[in-house]
């Protein structure tokens, strides 16, 4: 059936930007890259028989790093029928250029190899939204992992953000990879409840990010 | 900064000839008339020596007394016998001057003397938001009377703040903040909204008007047992901390515990979820005694209760999917309302019913006082759309208040002018 115009402004939108900016902060956030939703100015759904309810949507996002800049997305939502149990499967494009966070990335690289005991924090944000500067790189790194979480568990009638990284710990390792386990408290909007989920985080500023329930 | 002054003044005096080595400054915050004479006697103990750095105003305001080294037991013995609580302030006034600690006077955590010192930029305990409804009263007495309307579920009193310029029983606005306890940039933007009005009086502008004909109701702390939970336990935590027979988990969703759809859909039955509707309507404390206020008062024309966080002016219902009879007129004004809204810092907002624009739910507030007749009932859900979520940094409360401010007067202004 043909797709169906959807107000940007209702949840049923909403929830499913929700999965493609989580998406898109896994493939391409980073300690110095927080992708943020400004916008949602276009939605659109189409009913797939016997797949499922693919979403159309036009997003405007931007760097919380490098504010000025407007970054526009296109992004394909496919909530598959009986959706429970695997992930939506998302596809995105960004249009233009991201700014390059090359050496933002290697001094944080530096900083945590430099460190002689293992990192360690928590409540980030605290409870008066305060994040200390020095750990805003972990803080960024956090929105990759619940990027990720929130994209692999997402269905339909769901709507995550990251509430607060409750603990996050850093493990020293014999390769080139920093790890980071953090427990992550994620807040789904529609029954309301704040769920914590433990994942772990492996980043190196050329391979990028890997995460792991 | 009065007492920056003071202490200056010491300073000056003590280099000279006194000193001040074992003077105590108490503080005592009558809460009774009883309590209010006791103290006002120890200002004609004139052999005592008292100077009183805050003299007695009158009730739930700090009066300041530095105490000379010899009488610190009389003052004491006096307010002691009396039942009259004291706390100590500065313990060794000498050792203060001494130390040059003058900046430790400067301390945000120091009790505000008035509601021109208070911080409106941070976010505040129960007690704090407590004292600060005291200290608005008695700076406004023919303007602003605290009423307390019932008590929570932990015996925490449930107080509304009344702005009324006379009248009997006048068409009322009632805002409520709060509710859901984890909210913070609302409590907070409620003490804003609560020094807001008394200014915009005070300077006959902006809802100086609505006062003239209209009385406003304003409720900070809905769920203090909730709010105090989430300072001293779980910043997270949303409900009530009531425990019903039966139920495995504490709290019940003060937002679905209201006798409009009742426990349909949009609700939970178990006792452990966030939206857990509660055994039957208005089970809470919370709710039960807005719903007798609002009853007996009679005549409230709009109503208002206020949440975080996603942006978005809300309408009835959220029970039903049947548009609510005045929902062309509600759009309307919460389009109005929100284009306010946005005009000050370029917030956006969204703005439809509950059940269109967020999700279905049962037992909410507003559809219930929407039932009532109140017409013009409204949910808001402000800052942020979840970058920081409940943890809304405290910098933006204000801009938060002033913002929403605009959009509350759009419809206060319109309720005034459309009510028979």
């Amino acid at each position: 059936s043909p797709a169906m115009e959807l107000p940007p402004s209702h949840f049923p939108a909403a929830r499913a930007a929700a999965v493609a900016v989580g998406y898109l902060r896994y493939l391409r956030g980073g300690p110095g890259r927080g992708l943020e939703l400004r916008e949602l100015r276009r939605a659109r759904r189409q009913d797939i028989d016997d797949v499922g309810h693919k979403y159309y949507l036009e997003l405007e996002l931007e760097d919380v790093l490098d504010k000025d800049r407007r970054v526009s997305c296109t992004a394909e939502v496919l909530y598959h029928l009986g959706s429970t149990s695997c992930a939506p499967e998302v596809q995105v494009t960004v249009q233009g250029e991201l700014r390059s966070t090359e050496e933002a990335d290697q001094e944080f690289y530096n900083r945590i190899r430099s460190l002689e005991k293992e990192l360690v924090a928590e409540n980030i944000p605290d409870s008066h939204g305060n994040v200390p500067p020095e750990l805003e790189p972990l803080h960024l790194l956090a929105w990759v992992a619940s990027g990720y979480v929130i994209w692999q568990n997402s269905t339909e009638n769901t709507k995550f953000h990251l509430a607060q990284v409750k603990h996050v710990k850093q493990v020293k390792r014999n390769d080139e990879d920093l790890q980071f386990d953090y427990v992550l408290l994620l807040h789904e909007m529609v029954s309301q409840e704040v769920l914590p989920w433990q994942v772990t985080v492996l980043w190196h500023p050329q391979h990028g990010a890997r995460v792991s329930q | 900064m009065k007492l920056l002054v003071l202490l200056a003044a010491l300073v000056a005096v003590a280099t000279c000839t006194e000193t001040f080595v074992g003077h105590q400054v108490l503080r005592v915050i009558p809460r009774s008339h009883e309590e209010l004479h006791k103290v006002q006697e120890l200002q004609h103990l004139e052999h005592l020596q008292l100077d009183f750095w805050l003299a007695p105003r009158g009730l739930g305001v700090p009066v300041d007394i530095r105490v000379p080294f010899p009488s610190l037991q009389a003052v004491k013995a006096h307010l002691e016998a009396a039942g009259v609580s004291y706390s100590i302030m500065i313990e060794d006034v000498q050792a203060l001057l001494d130390e040059e600690q003058l900046e430790m006077l400067r301390s945000s955590r120091q009790l505000p003397l008035d509601t021109d010192t208070f911080n409106y930029e941070t976010y505040h305990t129960i007690d704090e938001i407590y004292a600060f409804l005291d200290l608005l009263v008695a700076e406004n007495p023919n303007l602003v009377s605290k009423l307390e309307i019932g008590r929570s579920t932990e015996d925490r009193p449930l107080y509304v703040l009344k702005f009324s310029t006379g009248g009997s029983n006048r068409p009322a606005v009632w805002i409520d903040t709060g509710i859901h306890s984890r909210e913070w940039v609302t409590q907070a933007s409620g003490v804003w909204f609560a020094k807001k009005i008394v200014q915009d009086h005070a300077n006959n502008e902006g809802v100086a008007s609505i006062l003239k004909t209209m009385d406003i109701f304003l409720e900070i702390v809905t769920n203090p047992d909730g709010f105090a939970f989430t300072h001293s336990t779980n910043r997270l935590w949303r409900k009530t901390r009531s425990r019903h027979a039966g139920s495995i988990c504490v709290g019940v969703d003060p937002n679905r515990n209201w006798d409009a759809g009742f426990g349909d859909a949009g609700a939970s039955g178990n006792s452990c979820s966030e939206t857990y509707h509660g055994p039957y309507p208005n089970s809470e404390p919370e709710v039960k005694s807005i719903v007798d206020f609002v009853k007996s008062h009679g005549n409230i024309k709009a109503f208002i209760s206020i949440h975080s966080y996603s942006q978005l002016l809300l309408y009835p219902y959220g029970y039903t999917s049947t548009p609510a009879p005045d929902h062309q007129e509600l759009d309307e004004l919460a389009a109005k309302a929100v284009a306010a809204l946005s005009s000050l810092y370029g917030t956006k907002f969204e703005y439809g019913s509950i059940i269109t624009t967020i999700y279905r739910a049962s037992g909410s507030t507003v559809d219930w006082t929407y039932n009532q007749g109140i017409k013009y009932s409204f949910t808001f859900e402000l800052r942020d759309t979840g970058r920081y979520g409940f943890l809304l940094p405290a910098k933006q409360i204000v801009p938060t208040a002033q913002e929403t401010w605009l959009a509350l007067k759009v419809i206060m202004e319109h309720a005034r002018d459309n009510s028979d």
